[in-house]
């Protein structure tokens, strides 16, 4: 069962490494704002002078 | 700010769908014909190439990696592209990764059709194509990683994080469990043994469910779902604290597949913990998933993808329930080697898997060529005759899960078994017959979607450089003096990648070999090594993909010590590399084969081999008639050996040179035996490598019990 180690060594480096990217996103502030992120991914912005936008997206081009 | 112009990449997107929707229907077919086998094994055409054994691996592979895979890469260049307001990377890795990816499944199937297989569930691929896979791997990620830094919007969308976990742990799964030592320009054996390497494999194989079946599909679900239904995520707050703990808590549970077999039990009972604490972060998703369409369920009335979106959605939902569920020690005993596992794969792979990639589809190909879908009516026929299939499939086959699994159970009053295996497998068939018509149905949708695609794409005229503008992330300003963390607080992208290469591939490189060849010694002092034509056997074994339907781990039950003989012990397998003790119990355990009330005659294996309908009436077992032509493989015996003896198993220093006298030796014995069952074969034949390793599988075992008797 030695091979657990070795699982474990690589369950936790990845683990590690996951928490390290939490804290990163934490203290980058990713989260600060949960009202904008959901709500601007619903905005494509394609350009305006040249290319209308498809008929299925939201025809919105002001970002909030 | 000013705004800058770029044009999305809609081209590769475009190919992986394509490369998506053929490589489904490809891999469905092949599913249907592995189930039609199942009642019919006349279907495998006494060909090796199409008999169940390698079509199995070829199903499941073209299933996971090839559409699965492509209607990953497929959502990711289309949404990454969009949530990070930048161009993917590079061009050229992006076609590298394609025709990348496309070359390693055109491989897979065609090693895995001439039977170059590991012998590894879900990482049956063979060392070059390992090799490439991880390649190709790495270009995806520098492309993936690359994006995210040039990007323009700040915000690293929930979506984004999935992918990146996904990237992360898959490419350590497939490194850990890919650890193999070649011994040809094709072959290799598995670098663990016995109980290492099922733990192994199934860390691994829980794992490739987890970060390549779940995780980037959760994260596409969250952006194709709200941007089918055009409404914001239920709660992005949700969707952040379950995918923290998806990932925190997934890589410690896949020791419930090996539950009441030889690993040990605290091992055991850690993967039961922490499948059952998955309900939390799983269910999270499902219902951010569910009620973001609150509000909005006229439109599921209206629009085909949403359709799709939601029965997917349920089925993740049921699957994840039904997993943590199973896990627990009771209810596996009942569900784990029988049809229930299959019936709750499907649930996955055709609910979640299969009606997400149909619902991008319907959604991206519409969009991209700049149109609307052609027959809204033919996609709806398609989910309600994609929904019956999945119905039609898996009821059928938890009903003959249950009914098996009791069947086997069963004592009559005088204490026997009430059932032979044989009579325990025609009663489910009728289920059997079922489930292929609900494949039937489900492909059958499938095709209809792929007409409906085409004509979709005919009516449209697609936009290779979608033109988009946005501005640039602002800089932040005047930092005068930079610390060394935020040097590599900027470049969270490089560290976790360069911790990646320098912990887990350098670390373990150095950990592997040590720990794991000493722990071959054997606690059992009466296992041996196998002889060379045993091992000669034991990958015919391996390459005829035996393991998908013979089980060889007797599980500490009444009814399995009296049905197969004692329950097998860990210190049985040390030599066995790599580990077949299977997964699923189509036909009966193997572990005791050679002893005991199992014990045949070598005529019974030569006759059941071409024939096994010829020894035991209404069996469903293919045959295998080319192993009675075909030669045993001599030259590479010495090559073999010395693998093994470098894995640790100790064949006498030299042995590889005069291995083949003994294996000409063994064969010859049994060459007599046939004969005298008035069996003319030459020695040198592949049936009798496997014959000998038949009646080598439980011996070792009760040799240990001879001198117990001796002294009575």
């Amino acid at each position: 069962m030695s091979v657990i180690i070795l699982l474990l060594i690589a369950s936790v480096s990845v683990a590690s490494l996951f928490l390290a990217a939490f804290l990163w996103s934490v203290k980058n502030g990713q989260y600060d704002d949960q009202v904008s992120p959901p709500l601007r991914m619903l905005f494509d912005n394609p350009v305006t002078e040249n290319e209308p936008a498809s008929p299925n997206s939201v025809n919105q081009n002001s970002k909030p | 700010m000013q705004l800058e112009k770029f044009n999305y990449d809609n081209k590769i997107v475009k190919y992986f769908a394509i490369a998506t929707a053929a490589w489904g229907i490809v891999g469905m077919l092949v599913g249907l014909l592995v189930a039609i086998q199942f009642y019919f094994p006349a279907i495998s055409l006494n060909y090796p190439g199409t008999t169940f054994g390698r079509l199995r691996p070829i199903h499941t592979n073209a299933i996971i990696f090839a559409f699965v895979g492509n209607s990953m890469f497929m959502g990711i260049y289309y949404s990454l592209q969009r949530l990070t307001k930048a161009r993917m990377f590079n061009d050229k890795l992006s076609w590298i990764h394609f025709w990348g990816w496309q070359l390693i499944i055109l491989l897979a199937a065609v090693t895995l059709f001439f039977g170059f297989t590991t012998g590894k569930e879900y990482a049956e691929l063979e060392w070059p194509i390992d090799i490439l896979i991880t390649l190709i791997w790495v270009v995806f990620g520098i492309n993936m990683f690359g994006t995210l830094i040039k990007r323009r919007e700040s915000h690293i969308y929930v979506a984004i994080w999935f992918f990146i976990a996904t990237w992360i742990t898959v490419a350590m799964l497939h490194i850990v469990n890919s650890f193999e030592l070649p011994f040809s320009w094709i072959k290799s054996y598995s670098f663990y043994a016995g109980v290492q390497d099922a733990l192994v494999q199934w860390w691994y194989g829980h794992n490739a469910v987890a970060f390549f079946l779940t995780t980037p599909i959760l994260g596409l679900m969250y952006y194709f779902l709200p941007k089918a239904a055009n409404r914001p995520v239920y709660s992005y707050r949700l969707s952040i604290i379950h995918f923290w703990a998806l990932i925190f808590l997934y890589i410690w549970a896949g020791p419930h597949h090996l539950l009441y077999t030889a690993l040990p039990d605290w091992a055991q009972s850690l993967g039961t913990v922490f499948s059952v604490m998955l309900i939390a972060p799983s269910w999270g998703g499902m219902l951010n998933g569910l009620f973001t369409l609150r509000g909005a369920w006229d439109k599921v009335r209206e629009e085909p993808v949403l359709k799709f979106f939601v029965v997917a959605v349920t089925c993740y939902g049921m699957s994840t329930f039904e997993g943590p569920m199973m896990s627990l020690k009771s209810v596996n005993a009942i569900a784990h080697f029988t049809d229930w596992i299959i019936g709750h794969v499907h649930i996955g792979g055709l609910g979640w898997n299969g009606f997400m990639a149909f619902g991008m589809l319907y959604y991206l190909v519409p969009k991209m060529w700049g149109t609307t879908l052609y027959s809204k009516k033919l996609a709806t026929n398609h989910f309600w005759l994609g929904t019956i299939g999945i119905v039609v499939y898996a009821i059928p086959l938890y009903w003959a899960g249950f009914a098996q699994a009791d069947m086997w159970k069963q004592f009559t009053d005088e204490g026997q078994l009430k059932f032979q295996f044989l009579e325990t497998v025609t009663n489910i068939i009728p289920m059997y017959i079922m489930r292929s018509i609900g494949g039937a149905l489900y492909l059958t949708g499938a095709i209809m979607m792929v007409y409906n695609l085409i004509k979709t794409a005919k009516q449209g005229s697609f936009v290779a450089n979608e033109a988009a503008e946005a501005a640039p992330i602002a800089k932040p300003e005047g930092h005068k003096k930079e610390y060394w963390h935020r040097w590599i607080e900027k470049r969270p992208v490089m560290m976790l990648v360069i911790s990646l290469v320098v912990v887990a591939i350098g670390g373990l490189i150095e950990i592997v070999p040590t720990f794991l060849i000493k722990s071959n010694i054997p606690t059992i002092a009466s296992v041996k090594p196998y002889t060379p034509l045993e091992l000669q056997g034991r990958d015919i074994y391996i390459r005829e993909g035996c393991y998908t339907c013979h089980s060889q781990m007797v599980r500490p039950f009444r009814d399995e010590v009296v049905r197969y003989g004692e329950y097998s012990k860990a210190g049985e397998f040390v030599y066995d590399h790599p580990f077949q003790w299977g997964s699923k119990r189509t036909g009966p355990d193997l572990a005791r084969e050679g002893v005991g009330r199992l014990k045949k005659s070598d005529a019974w294996h030569y006759n059941h081999m071409e024939d096994p309908r010829s020894m035991s009436p209404g069996s469903i077992m293919p045959n295998f008639p080319w192993l009675l032509e075909n030669d045993i493989d001599t030259a590479i015996t010495p090559a073999k050996i010395r693998a093994m003896q470098t894995l640790g198993v100790p064949y006498p220093a030299g042995y590889d040179q005069i291995a083949n006298k003994d294996l000409m030796t063994q064969a010859n014995g049994i060459r007599i035996s046939l004969k005298i069952d008035k069996i003319q074969t030459p020695a040198n034949k592949e049936i009798v490598a496997l014959i000998a390793y038949l009646q080598r599988l439980g011996k070792d075992i009760t040799a240990e019990k001879k001198p117990v008797t001796a002294s009575n």
